[in-house]
């Protein structure tokens, strides 16, 4: 800044093209690189979401030329067939169903811990925190693996279960492939989502308000609901919105824990694509879920506005 | 009253890192277990890591993750602290969202759209589609650490060099990047644990021939549990362990800012 001041105005013209250059010199290479494997991938599954599956599976040409011109070959018939066949609408809704129960029980699980980390001096605050990053980054299918080891046929939690429903004249359950099965995984690979976001808000409240609230004589049940948490709606939205996206889209979890009755949007879209090879309808029910889930950020956004004005 | 809700409060929170910790306790423990069935305690043996180190095909699968890891972590490095030095520098709209968007897309999304892709262009599954793949997000790892390392470096370092004479290059070689060397180091670190530990969209992106370790797990999870996984897994914990660790050495405050 200082030194440009003294540089006389011929040479700033010549500067301005080096800045330019500059400038794409370091930000070229990232936006090209993303341009190629991140954005136009995207935008070709907007475009096969119209087309007609290949003969032998794949995506048909999406136009072709000949001596009349140019001719498309779309079809808004993919979407048609997601609304109008009740068994897609039912497995969005189940997912939405999963992804929401996840959220609330993450939620449920997550604050007390994210409370006490908040709350805890300074000096553990970091090896607590620590403790509940460490988990999170051991490799996702361990994660979901372990519970196949949990809720398997032949371990304590199955049998005792099973001892407890046959007491009461129920047949035996399988735990391991159901959908109860699905939210546990679900939970377990989501809660570290919500505990990060939630401390990072918790750790700013002032003790003080606390205090305050107490000395006014209002109850602990009181301060939570009037104090602690409306202060801390905007980590709850950023957590749940953690949580709720990638629960929504979940493909892994179902696929090893739930078997055949607990699928989810995310197999039908494997099945599309590597099994049926039907990528242009593989491709609407993806940009379905894209929908789905940028219409759940905006409807998380649109609550953290208001909830922060509420609140002030 | 306060006292019997602050005993509930600590008896849901150890209740919450109970619940994070007892599925891998058990997989760890199980990996020593001689049982055959990997879901039973039988007596403690290192059998099954012997028989891990004996298995041609899990260890060519490690070696695929290691070079996959290390290729998309360089490129994420180089590619990722450009964007950072991009963003801090200039006023950019567009780069940021994108650098991004991969980590707010659902990785099954990511995986087929990679998939329609390369198979549109003729390029054949394997081990460079799935470093190509993994470097598109794993960019956003380094920028995201690079880009908080800058945000709290002193300008004035860079101006003081630039009042003694340096030229902008020189003082970004000499005194900028000297800086963000650790931030660098410990995002390529993150990217490199992204990599090595990402199924979904490997699992899209890696064609027929291919496999990697978490390939490799999802086989013997799917077809025939055998207690191999649970020593191959508490392997790949400790890896990541040590990661981690190295990680929060470097930069403490990527950890928690990554969420």
């Amino acid at each position: 800044m200082s030194i440009s001041r003294g540089v006389p105005k011929r040479r700033s013209s010549s500067m301005t093209s080096r800045a330019r250059l500059a400038r794409w010199a370091l930000s070229g290479p990232p936006l090209a690189f993303l341009a190629v494997f991140f954005l136009i991938p995207t935008l070709i599954m907007g475009l096969a979401s119209f087309g007609w599956p290949g003969q032998e599976g794949g995506l048909s040409p999406l136009w072709y030329h000949d001596a009349a011109g140019w001719h498309f070959d779309l079809t808004l018939g993919n979407y048609r067939d997601i609304f109008t066949l009740k068994l897609f609408l039912a497995l969005y809704l189940r997912s939405l169903g999963y992804a929401l129960a996840t959220t609330v029980c993450c939620l449920v699980g997550a604050y007390p811990l994210a409370l006490v980390i908040a709350r805890a001096r300074a000096r553990y605050r970091n090896l607590l925190l620590l403790l509940v990053i460490v988990p999170f980054w051991s490799n996702f299918l361990i994660r979901i693996y372990a519970w196949m080891i949990i809720l398997g046929p032949q371990a304590a939690l199955s049998r005792g279960v099973n001892a407890v429903l046959g007491l009461f004249g129920f047949g035996p359950t399988s735990l391991l492939f159901s959908p109860f099965a699905v939210l546990m995984g679900l939970v377990y690979v989501s809660l570290p989502f919500m505990i990060l976001p939630l401390y990072a808000n918790l750790e700013k409240h002032d003790p003080a308000l606390l205090e305050a609230a107490r000395d006014l004589g209002a109850s602990a049940w009181a301060c939570f609901w009037r104090v602690t948490f409306p202060l801390a709606v905007p980590g709850v939205i950023a957590g749940a919105t953690l949580v709720f996206i990638p629960a929504l889209g979940a493909f892994a979890v179902p696929d090893i824990l739930g078997g055949t009755r607990g699928i989810m949007i995310g197999n039908v879209i494997e099945m599309e694509f590597l099994q049926a090879r039907d990528w242009p309808f593989g491709a609407a029910l993806s940009i379905m879920l894209t929908f789905l889930a940028l219409g759940a950020t905006g409807l998380a956004a649109w609550a953290a506005r208001r909830g922060v004005k509420a609140y002030g | 009253m306060a006292k019997r809700g602050k005993a509930a409060l600590y008896a849901a929170a150890l209740a919450a890192y109970a619940f994070l910790y007892v599925p891998l306790v058990i997989v760890v423990l199980f990996s020593f277990s001689a049982s055959r069935l990997g879901t039973q305690w039988a007596g403690f043996t290192l059998g099954w890591y012997v028989m891990l180190l004996h298995d041609a095909d899990m260890l060519h699968a490690a070696w695929n993750s290691l070079v996959i890891a290390l290729a998309a972590s360089l490129a994420a490095i180089v590619f990722g602290t450009l964007a950072a030095l991009a963003t801090h520098k200039y006023r950019l709209r567009f780069l940021p969202v994108l650098v991004l968007a991969p980590l707010s897309t659902p990785d099954i999304l990511q995986g087929v759209s990679l998939l329609v892709f390369f198979v549109l262009l003729n390029v054949s599954l394997g081990l460079r589609s799935i470093m190509l793949a993994h470097t598109s997000f794993c960019i956003a790892y380094v920028a995201i650490v690079v880009s908080s390392r800058l945000a709290g470096m002193d300008p004035s370092l860079v101006e003081a060099a630039r009042d003694l004479g340096a030229s902008p290059w020189k003082g970004f070689w000499l005194v900028t990047l000297p800086l963000l060397v650790p931030g660098i180091l410990a995002g390529g670190l993150l990217a490199f644990t992204m990599s090595i530990d990402d199924f979904v969209i490997t699992f899209f992106t890696a064609g027929a021939g291919t496999s990697t370790l978490p390939l490799r797990i999802y086989t013997m999870i799917k077809v025939a549990v055998t207690p191999e996984v649970n020593a191959v897994s508490t392997l790949l914990m400790a890896l990541t362990l040590v990661l981690v660790i190295s990680i929060s050495r470097l930069a403490p405050q990527a950890l928690k800012g990554m969420g």
